[in-house]
């Protein structure tokens, strides 16, 4: 008796629509977005209520009331600041430093490689960590910065402790774990620079300064762009140096959003308002970052336009 | 050799021998004093298995518990094989830094987890895990004599301790009041008194001070008399945790309350009355002029630690941490004394309000009875003695403890005037705050006001006269004021 083999099958293939296609091919994101979107629509929607974990009896919704608290109330205004100076200061600063190192070590030397990997060393360290260490160094009994500001003549510097030092301090630890974020992103921007408009310019005996202000820092700002609107983004939502080093005080003096919010949540248990403060920083936050991208892509069209 | 040990041992478990005798007659057999300790605990955990209670209706069960790093937490891990032996359980824990340790538990409650069965708190928070139905009431297992072995002797408490891990949930209501419910069990707790260095002091030529004024010219007169040193200790940082130690022990002392309660059950601020303006101007004072350099950043750590390293010549904070710094390791060992403080020279004896490490029961527990065991033999009068004794239990929340003479002669000879300043406190140590929801957001607000009194930025009456306005406010919006 002889078995034959079954005649094979055409093989069916799975064919999408061209509709659901393009839905098919977002899906990863989508699911991506839900990860977010879910805990943001909740967070708005506590926004919305007076809800306080201690008193679960008196949750309902609010509205809008959680907000226009905030207009009235100066601690919240406070916060607005405090918060806004801290990122002012922060990134403007660091861009400074950051575009000052960038350009010293423009040139590709094996001396400059190693020194722009040394300097990215504080980006390795957590946040956290860098404002213990700092808050050893400039403690006023035994800190090494505090010697060295009295051998300045700075007798009795308190540093964090002092309502007016201590947002300048919380910036130096600031700017000492971001700065070489910024260094290298325009480091990478310079050396990706065209060298022609240099040339050009060095053959015509340009001086540098001017050189600097009429082409390398045009050519630069798509790259100062970037780097600001991460920076401001992540500066305006600061909170592990700040609350490591001094928990929001001394006073009001560096109660950031963040903070504000995790002391809301955490510790007075009031989801209500530490959600509304949440999403007024998430409203300042959309805000800034389209502002940075819709120059940025005005920026790249007008360079296209002049190509 | 063994059965001359349990001889000796089943003596002193009968009462026949003291526990002094005991341990001189195990150390005549060679046997070390924490050897005898353990072989007592286990002749302990043997009595209370016979007490005919059924320890083992939970055998196999395992409880999970969230714990804080913390000496306590450290005696009850060294015991608790004896805990396993007698019930047959299980227990597994999680320990955490305290720093991390309170988010941790509002996470896993707020979540209805139902991971932990028990964990460590502080009867403040239990004000918000109570109302939010977070947490047990234990009085359910307490007054059930089929669940509570005989020997646990609840009335053994303290009754301040106890009472301040009582609350009704009334905004106001009065702590320990007779329809309070028991959030949580004591498990150690802390006074606020004073720990000094005797030796900074004699330099200055100054006595241990007796009130506030006393403090404040003792504390200027040992910082001018000692080299790189500041006079008191006492917490700073922007944090609840600044206004419930020494400053509200004072405060108390001299009478105040943080908030009004009305007829009505309506909260409003109390913490600006002429006699609390003037307790204030004194405490910034005292702070401005011998206070720590970086005060505003001060916890209990800084404030333990610099006592511990010969940085500071006085604390009025938790008295723990002055027996944790004088013990090995620290550069002051064996160098500080304790003294009893009432900071009104008019006032009768301190009035310390406490920090009590507490055990709770979770709401969301699937095993309530089998946790309730494990919270009676942690806070049962056994597992005290043993740790007091044997370990760095203290302070005990236990009058039979308190009045081991083992004990008493322990805390004497390395402690001078712990036993002393223990006894002359307790009677006046309690919780002197308001129970009510917002504790924790008035509190901040109040740390953060102390901290601009301190720095000159607001001068002492605007200061406390904008507080109470804040925290009326804050009242009314939560619905309390």
């Amino acid at each position: 008796m002889t078995q034959t083999a079954p005649a094979a099958l055409p093989r069916r293939r799975f064919r999408v629509g061209r509709r659901a296609l393009p839905y098919l091919l977002s899906l990863p994101a989508l699911l991506t977005c839900i990860g977010i979107l879910i805990p943001f629509f909740t967070a708005v929607v506590y926004s919305l209520q007076r809800y306080r974990l201690s008193q679960p009896w008196a949750r309902k919704f609010n509205w809008g009331e959680n907000y226009l608290n905030f207009m009235s109330d100066p601690a919240f205004w406070n916060t607005f600041k405090v918060s806004m100076s801290y990122a002012i200061l922060t990134v403007g600063i660091e861009l400074l430093l950051g575009l000052g190192i960038a350009l010293l070590l423009q040139k590709r030397t094996r001396f400059n490689n190693f020194v722009s990997i040394m300097l990215l060393m504080p980006l390795m360290t957590a946040p956290a960590l860098a404002s213990l260490m700092w808050k050893l160094m400039t403690n006023p009994g035994f800190g090494i910065l505090s010697y060295f500001a009295e051998l300045l003549g700075f007798e009795d510097f308190r540093w964090a402790s002092d309502p007016s030092t201590a947002l300048l301090t919380v910036v130096i630890v600031d700017v000492w774990v971001y700065t070489p974020f910024i260094m290298i992103l325009l480091l990478a921007g310079l050396r990706s620079l065209p060298t022609q408009p240099f040339e050009a310019a060095s053959l015509d005996g340009v001086p540098r300064l001017f050189v600097f202000w009429r082409i390398t820092l045009p050519m630069l700002t798509p790259f100062l762009l970037t780097a600001t609107l991460f920076r401001v983004i992540e500066s305006i939502q600061q909170f592990d140096i700040i609350y490591a080093m001094t928990q929001g005080g001394p006073g009001d003096k560096l109660t950031v959003f963040q903070v504000e919010a995790y002391l809301n949540f955490f510790q007075f248990t009031n989801v209500g308002r530490s959600a509304a403060l949440l999403m007024i920083l998430w409203a300042i936050t959309y805000f800034l970052s389209n502002v940075f991208i819709k120059n940025w892509l005005r920026l790249r069209e007008k360079q296209r336009g002049e190509a | 050799m063994y059965d001359k040990e349990k001889t000796l041992v089943d003596a002193y478990m009968s009462g026949s021998l003291s526990r002094r005798g005991l341990i001189k007659s195990l150390g005549a057999m060679g046997v070390t004093a924490a050897t005898a300790g353990v072989l007592v605990n286990a002749a302990a955990t043997r009595a209370l298995a016979q007490n005919g209670f059924d320890w083992k209706k939970h055998a196999g069960t395992t409880v999970k518990l969230l714990l804080n790093k913390h000496p306590y937490t450290d005696a009850m891990i060294a015991n608790l094989e004896n805990f396993k032996e007698l019930t047959g359980m299980d227990v597994q824990y999680d320990v955490f830094p305290e720093d991390v340790y309170f988010d941790k538990v509002t996470a896993a409650l707020s979540s209805g987890s139902s991971e932990y069965d028990a964990f460590m708190t502080g009867a403040y928070m239990t004000w918000t895990y109570g109302p939010a139905g977070w947490v047990e009431d234990l009085n359910e297992w307490i007054t059930d004599a089929s669940k509570t072995n005989p020997d646990y002797n609840w009335d053994d408490m303290l009754e301040g301790v106890r009472a301040s891990c009582a609350w009704n949930g009334r905004p106001g209501g009065q702590l320990g009041s007779d329809d309070a419910k028991q959030w949580c069990i004591p498990w150690g707790y802390e006074q606020n008194n004073l720990t000094y260095n005797a030796a900074m002091l004699d330099k200055a030529g100054v006595g241990v001070p007796g009130n506030l004024d006393e403090l404040i010219d003792a504390a200027a007169a040992a910082q001018a008399a000692n080299d790189g040193i500041y006079g008191v200790g006492v917490r700073g940082s922007r944090s609840w945790a600044t206004i419930h130690p020494g400053f509200l022990s004072g405060y108390a002392n001299f009478g105040q309350k943080d908030l009004n309660v009305s007829d009505d059950g309506m909260l409003s601020a109390a913490m600006n009355t002429d006699v609390s303006k003037d307790y204030h101007a004194k405490w910034v004072k005292m702070i401005q002029d011998s206070g720590a350099p970086d005060w505003s950043t001060h916890t209990w750590y800084q404030v333990g630690t610099d006592l511990g390293a010969g940085k500071s010549a006085m604390i009025f904070d938790a008295d723990i941490l002055g027996y944790f710094m004088n013990g090995a390791g620290n550069a002051m060992e064996g160098q500080l004394a304790y003294a009893p403080f009432a900071p009104n020279p008019a006032a009768d004896a301190p009035t310390p309000n406490i920090w009590i490490w507490s055990l709770a029961m979770s709401t969301f527990s699937q095993q309530k009875d089998a946790a309730w065991y494990f919270l009676q033999w942690a806070s049962g009068p056994e597992h005290a003695l043993f740790g007091a004794t044997q370990m760095d239990f203290v302070n005990p929340v236990r009058k039979s403890v308190w009045a081991d003479s083992g004990f008493r002669d322990r805390l004497s000879g390395s402690y001078p005037g712990y036993v002393d300043m223990h006894d002359k406190s307790a009677p006046g140590a309690k919780i002197h705050f308001t129970a009510q929801p917002l504790f924790f957001d008035l509190t901040t607000e109040w740390a953060a006001s102390l901290q601009k009194m301190v720095a000159g930025e607001v001068p002492v009456d605007e200061g406390l006269d904008q507080l109470a306005e804040s925290v009326n406010r804050q009242l009314k919006e939560a619905g309390l004021g």
